[in-house]
This record gives structure tokens, sequence and C-alpha cells, in this order.
């Protein structure tokens, strides 16, 4: 038989010491989709400049890159991106009720695949930037 | 806790499609990152490199559409973010068109640097 309990309301921040593993995911998750979808339109303007010409579009992004500062951004966005894709498919196991009992571990395991991958993205990212 | 659970359920249209969109955004920026951070390094990129990889019927359209359901995703998941939040009456209304406009406005314009991208429009 299914059993549920009341664990609060997730919504109410200030109760943030009592989060549990999952809750953390949650706002995690958010986090990272709320840093994604902004990121997404900015991408696009960035990228609009092809609209203009060649030249502005190739300098523009040579220019940014050349920033020390959007290099580390960079990492930052990739590490939001790859949490935000393992938890999400940790979160489609969960939907197909495959794994639940192991939810909070699925998500430590996804918060250390990330440090993981983004650890050994960044001589990738941070080449030439310094 | 439950012995079982799962929430793959009917729960309507827009709850469907977020699953649908995740499983294939899973794939596509994960491809978006490898291509444009480890086999060609984003501080390399030019027009015309971009512009060889866009005239490619394949992958222009999978940049098509990682853009409209990168943008269906994560509009919706802002709009359900909300709804969490307590939204609801005419300020939900409001956000909605809002996001629906929004939505609109990165598609079209988005689709349209594609198209000067692949040298389609110039």
């Amino acid at each position: 038989m299914s059993q549920s309990y009341d664990r609060g309301t997730i919504e109410d921040f200030g109760r943030w010491k009592e989060f549990s593993a999952g809750m953390w995911a949650w706002i995690f998750h958010k986090f990272s989709g709320w840093v994604l979808i902004g990121y997404l339109f900015t991408h696009i303007a960035v990228l609009s400049t092809a609209t203009q010409s060649g030249t502005m579009y190739t300098q523009t992004i040579r220019g940014l890159e050349s920033l020390a500062v959007v290099r580390v951004l960079e990492v930052g966005l990739l590490a939001v991106a790859v949490f935000h894709i393992l938890n999400g498919v940790r979160l489609l196991f969960v939907d197909l009720g495959v794994g639940l009992e192991a939810q909070d571990k699925s998500f430590y395991a996804s918060l250390v695949v990330s440090a993981a991958i983004v650890v050994a993205s960044v001589p990738t990212f941070l080449a030439g930037a310094f | 806790m439950a012995e079982h659970y799962s929430s793959f359920e009917y729960k309507g249209t827009r709850w469907f499609l977020q699953r649908i969109t995740a499983v294939f955004l899973i794939g596509v920026l994960a491809f978006h990152f490898m291509l444009l951070h480890f086999v060609n390094h984003a501080a390399e990129v030019t027009f015309l490199g971009t512009q060889a990889r866009m005239q490619q019927v394949g992958y222009f359209g999978t940049m098509i559409a990682f853009l409209v359901t990168a943008t269906f995703h994560g509009v919706n998941g802002v709009y359900n973010a909300l709804i969490n939040q307590g939204l609801t009456g005419t300020r939900k209304q409001v956000v909605k068109w809002v996001l629906v406009v929004a939505s609109g406005v990165l598609i079209a314009q988005g689709v349209r640097t594609a198209l000067y991208m692949a040298g389609i429009i110039a």
C-alpha cells in the first residue's frame, strides 16, 4: 500500500534547513532551468549578429570568447546544463516509477557526476583564456 | 514510502510534451556542447564554419528542432514554476500570454538567424 507524509511547502524557502535531498533536487532543477532559459534568450541575441554580416558575427563571438569572465561563465553554464540533464534523466526514471526508493542517492550521484564532468572540462573551456 | 510509484499517467498535453521534449533535449544539448566546445572550440568559431554546418540539411533541421523544443521546454518550465509559486487568476493569464509572445519572438528570431547562417537569406 502506498503511504505519504507531509514534508511541508517547498516554496517556503525560510525552512531550507529542514529540506530533504529530494527537495534540494527540486530547487537545483528549477534554478538550473531558470539559468538555461535565460541563457537561451541571450544566446539567440548574440547569434543574431549573423543577420548583420558574417564579419560582425565572427568578431562578436571571438570578442566574447577573448574575455576570461565569459570563459568562466561558460564553465558555470556547463555545470548547470550537465546537472539539469542528469537530474532530468533521474526525474524521467522517477516518473516511470523506476528507482524511487533510491531517489536521494540518484540526486547525490547527479551532483558527483556533474562535478566530475565540469572539472574534467575546465582545461578545454579555459584554454587560452588567461 | 510507496512500494511502487509512477506519475506517468495522463496529466495533460503540456505535462506530456515537457517529458517528450526533455528526452529529445538530453541528447541534443549534450551533442551541441560536445560539438561546439570539444570538437570545434567556441573561441575558434567563424561565420564560414557556422555556415558550413548550417548548410547540411540534417544539422539545420536538428538546430531548428533544438530551438523549438528548448523554447517550449524552458518557457513551459518557467510557467509551471510560477504556478507552483501560487500564480492564479488574471495574473496567470497575463503571464501565460507574455510567455507565449516571448516564445514566438524567440523562435521567429532564431529561425531568421538560422536562415542567414545557412545563406538561404542574405
